[in-house]
């Protein structure tokens, strides 16, 4: 894409920690991801995250691209995952 | 409709505020009694939620500023303009009175006492709290683990906890505080006011062949260039970890 | 709902017989952003739009500003529950842009620069309804708020109208846009509150 991207402000992946948790047993922000866009792996800790949404957006601190979304309605959680390859979760 | 709780999982815990202390004019340090508290690692977080009376509620992420005694937890709140949560944290929120709080969340801003490798912490503005609480948990597990940290403030009004890390910085062997004040700089001091930069890193912080733990916070700007300047230093990436302390503060 | 915490009122929330059930007023123009603002050069800005048959009008920057355009003032009503009453744009209506493109589709999914997407019934695009907007308050829209172009089409919920518009694909499906694949309303009226998929 021909556009140059202004970052802006962003939060960590740890700002997920909250939300995740009360998904999942484990805090998987400590988890690694591998970006499906370009490769690059890393702890979700470490996405950047976009909260002032209507969800939150975290995206390849790399190559931008969306790796989760995540959004809380009154009665679910969406969670798209589909940015990421797979998640190697610590036990 | 009420859901059972789901072992693992965290629901929402009520707190009551104990006790509070003024850090500064515009930042408070939190005393809560939470009942059931699990206990955490310095560099967690908390989510707290506001609720009013009509349904309205309004939720933001604290850091906790200190480990855990038994079911209280300290959290210091940054009053930031327009703010509704700080504000109210900071300016209304009275001895106790009960707030929600999910947590203690997050695996990865965190140092563990058990470590060994030296560590390097460089805090900007608000973002000494979790800091704070590696350096308060250091000392209560009686690590010797070496510590730095580099925090920058605009002002000597702005510092947190200013006299405990006076005295910790001459009682906690190992140790080391170091100030970068960026708008006005206190009586006698050697620098005029400046920005953090290359040179007060690697003056005061570790080489890089020692292979520190970095923990860097404060606002988004902030992070991004001591983080930058680790990297450019030749800290591997891995070993800086970093939290932005973002504009849905508040 | 959470325990009341005593004391705490939130933010001041006006509320009136204009507001759709569960908005309150804003006076400032909140920015809300799922990622990186683009820039994109006007040399290179071009807006697409691409029917079933994958026939594709275009228009650069000149060319849409050398189109009639409108200044409607409109009301807008973000999902995150502000609203704003009154807002004066300046922008090319869609009906403008749809007057030589032949379709039968039933509706669009809208394409951002930086790879935002929102899908609506095309019908909701047309008849005054839309608008390519690219002036907000007498002003060039700024880079946050969508500019250099966004799309308008405030009778829906505000994530409706893409920032930093690219294009819109004319579809017989209606496929899912950014947000309404992760739990948004595929139609969003704020009348009707359709904040989420079931409303």
């Amino acid at each position: 894409m021909p556009e140059q991207l202004d970052l802006g402000p962003h939060l960590d992946g740890n700002a997920l920690a909250g939300p995740l948790r009360e998904i999942f047993a484990v805090d998987v922000t400590a988890a690694t991801s591998r970006c499906a866009a370009c490769g690059q792996a890393g702890a979700l800790a470490g996405l950047h995250v976009y909260a002032s949404a209507p969800g939150m957006v975290a995206r390849c601190p790399s190559c931008e691209e969306v790796v989760l979304r995540m959004v809380r309605t009154p009665d679910a959680a969406w969670l798209d995952l589909r940015g990421a390859v797979a998640l190697r979760i610590p036990m | 409709m009420a859901r059972a709780a789901v072992p693992g999982r965290l629901s929402w815990r009520v707190g009551r505020l104990a006790e509070a202390r003024q850090e500064t004019p515009t930042a408070r340090t939190l005393v809560l009694d939470v009942p059931g508290w699990p206990g955490h690692l310095p560099g967690q977080h908390v989510d707290v939620r506001l609720t009013a009376e009509d349904g309205y509620s309004a939720q933001r992420s604290y850091s906790l500023a200190a480990p855990a005694e038994g079911g209280r937890v300290e959290l210091t709140v940054q009053s930031v303009p327009e703010g509704e949560v700080s504000a109210y944290l900071t300016g209304v929120y009275s001895t106790g009175d009960p707030v929600e709080l999910r947590g203690p969340v997050g695996g990865w801003f965190v140092w563990r006492p058990a470590g060994t490798q030296p560590v390097l912490l460089v805090a900007g503005g608000s973002g000494i709290v979790p800091l704070m609480a590696m350096i308060r948990s250091r000392r209560a597990a009686g690590s010797r683990v070496p510590f730095r940290l580099i925090y920058s403030v605009r002002t000597p009004g702005d510092v947190y906890y200013a006299d405990e890390l006076r005295r910790r910085a001459r009682d906690d062997a190992g140790l080391d505080v170091t100030f970068v004040y960026t708008r006005a700089v206190p009586e006698g001091w050697p620098h005029p006011p400046r920005r953090i930069g290359v040179t007060v890193v690697n003056t005061n912080g570790w080489p890089p062949a020692l292979t520190p733990d970095c923990y860097v916070c404060g606002p988004t700007g902030f992070v991004e260039t001591v983080a930058d300047i680790l990297v450019a230093l030749g800290h591997d990436p891995r070993r800086v970890r970093t939290e932005r302390f973002g504009p849905t503060g508040g | 709902m959470g325990i009341v915490t005593p004391g705490f009122r939130g933010r001041p929330r006006p509320s009136g017989p204009e507001l759709p059930p569960g908005q309150y007023l804003t006076e400032d123009f909140p920015v809300l952003s799922a990622g990186p603002t683009p820039r994109v050069p006007m040399d290179r800005w071009e807006f697409v739009i691409t029917t079933e048959t994958s026939r594709e009008h275009r228009w650069s920057w000149t060319d849409l500003m050398a189109l009639p355009s409108d200044t409607p003032t409109v009301d807008i009503h973000c999902v995150t529950k502000w609203s704003k009453l009154g807002t004066t744009w300046q922008g090319v209506s869609l009906d403008t842009l749809m007057s030589d493109v032949d379709t039968a589709a039933d509706y669009a999914l809208v394409h951002s620069y930086g790879g935002y997407t929102t899908n609506l019934p095309l019908s909701d695009l047309l008849d005054g309804r839309a608008w390519v907007a690219y002036r907000f308050d007498g002003d060039d829209l700024h880079p946050e708020h969508g500019g250099p172009a966004r799309l308008l089409v405030p009778h829906l919920y505000f994530w409706k109208s893409a920032k930093w518009v690219r294009g819109i694909q004319l579809r017989f499906d209606d496929e899912p846009g950014f947000w309404e694949s992760a739990g948004y309303h595929d139609y969003g009226d704020p009348w009707r509150e359709q904040r989420y998929q079931g409303d």
